[in-house]
């Protein structure tokens, strides 16, 4: 599955929630300011053992927007829209946390 | 006109929703009403005012620029949380290198932004007239 998140954890909730349920296999997706939640921060606990296992991605558009390309934390993977299709296409279902 | 001090207080990033554009219209018209206007940037809010935003990729209106021209409008007090900052892995470093031109000093340049911890902050809103979140 896909999961994408567009909040950021400071504000709500979402991101939690997501991991809470989120199986062995499925990726996060960070769009518009789920994206925050790919910067080094004092919340990037939550998802550094998901990003060193390479499934966690933030869109690039949404990183440069805000700022923040040069402050992700370790093992982000960027992608461009076509590679949000890829992912969609990849792994099927897709939970939107919105 | 009566002067009321204003304090707009900006505790979301800028694209996600409309809070942020919103309030830097409203912090606008405060000054054009000559209003003593000030701003505190806190939560999420400390990224509006981030360096170095590129919408491009997005297709929405940087409008972190016109942050730029607050020092215009004589809108000099920005207050940045420094709790937020650092929770957010942020350090004034990372912010616009905002300023403005003091007309008592022989118009030189001074920053706008004076990061405050939350205390200071405390002390800073209790002194408005009006606060108003977005």
């Amino acid at each position: 599955m896909l999961h994408t998140v567009n909040k950021s954890s400071f504000e709500r909730n979402s991101l939690q929630s997501c991991l809470n349920t989120i199986d062995d296999t499925s990726v996060i997706l960070f769009i518009e300011d789920g994206v925050i939640n790919a910067a080094n921060n004092a919340n990037s606990s939550m998802i550094a053992d998901l990003a060193a296992n390479g499934r966690v991605f933030a869109l690039q558009g949404d990183v440069e927007a805000r700022g923040i390309s040069s402050k992700l934390a370790d093992n982000i993977k960027l992608v461009d829209y076509a590679g949000f299709v890829d992912l969609v296409v990849e792994h099927g279902t897709a939970v939107s946390w919105v | 006109m009566a002067t009321k001090k204003f304090m707009y207080l900006n505790r979301r990033s800028s694209f996600g929703t409309v809070y942020a554009i919103e309030s830097l219209e409203v912090v606008l018209i405060a000054a054009a009403f000559e209003q003593d206007v000030s701003l505190a940037f806190m939560d999420d809010g400390v990224y509006q005012i981030v360096e170095g935003q590129e919408t491009d990729g997005i297709g929405m209106k940087n409008f972190s620029k016109t942050f730029h021209a607050l020092g215009d409008y004589d809108i000099n007090k920005l207050y940045v949380s420094k709790e937020s900052l650092e929770e957010r892995g942020l350090s004034e470093s990372d912010l616009m290198p905002l300023v403005y031109e003091d007309e008592d000093d022989d118009w030189e340049e001074k920053p706008s932004i004076r990061v405050v911890t939350n205390d200071e902050l405390k002390a800073i809103m209790s002194e408005q007239d009006v606060c108003l979140s977005f």
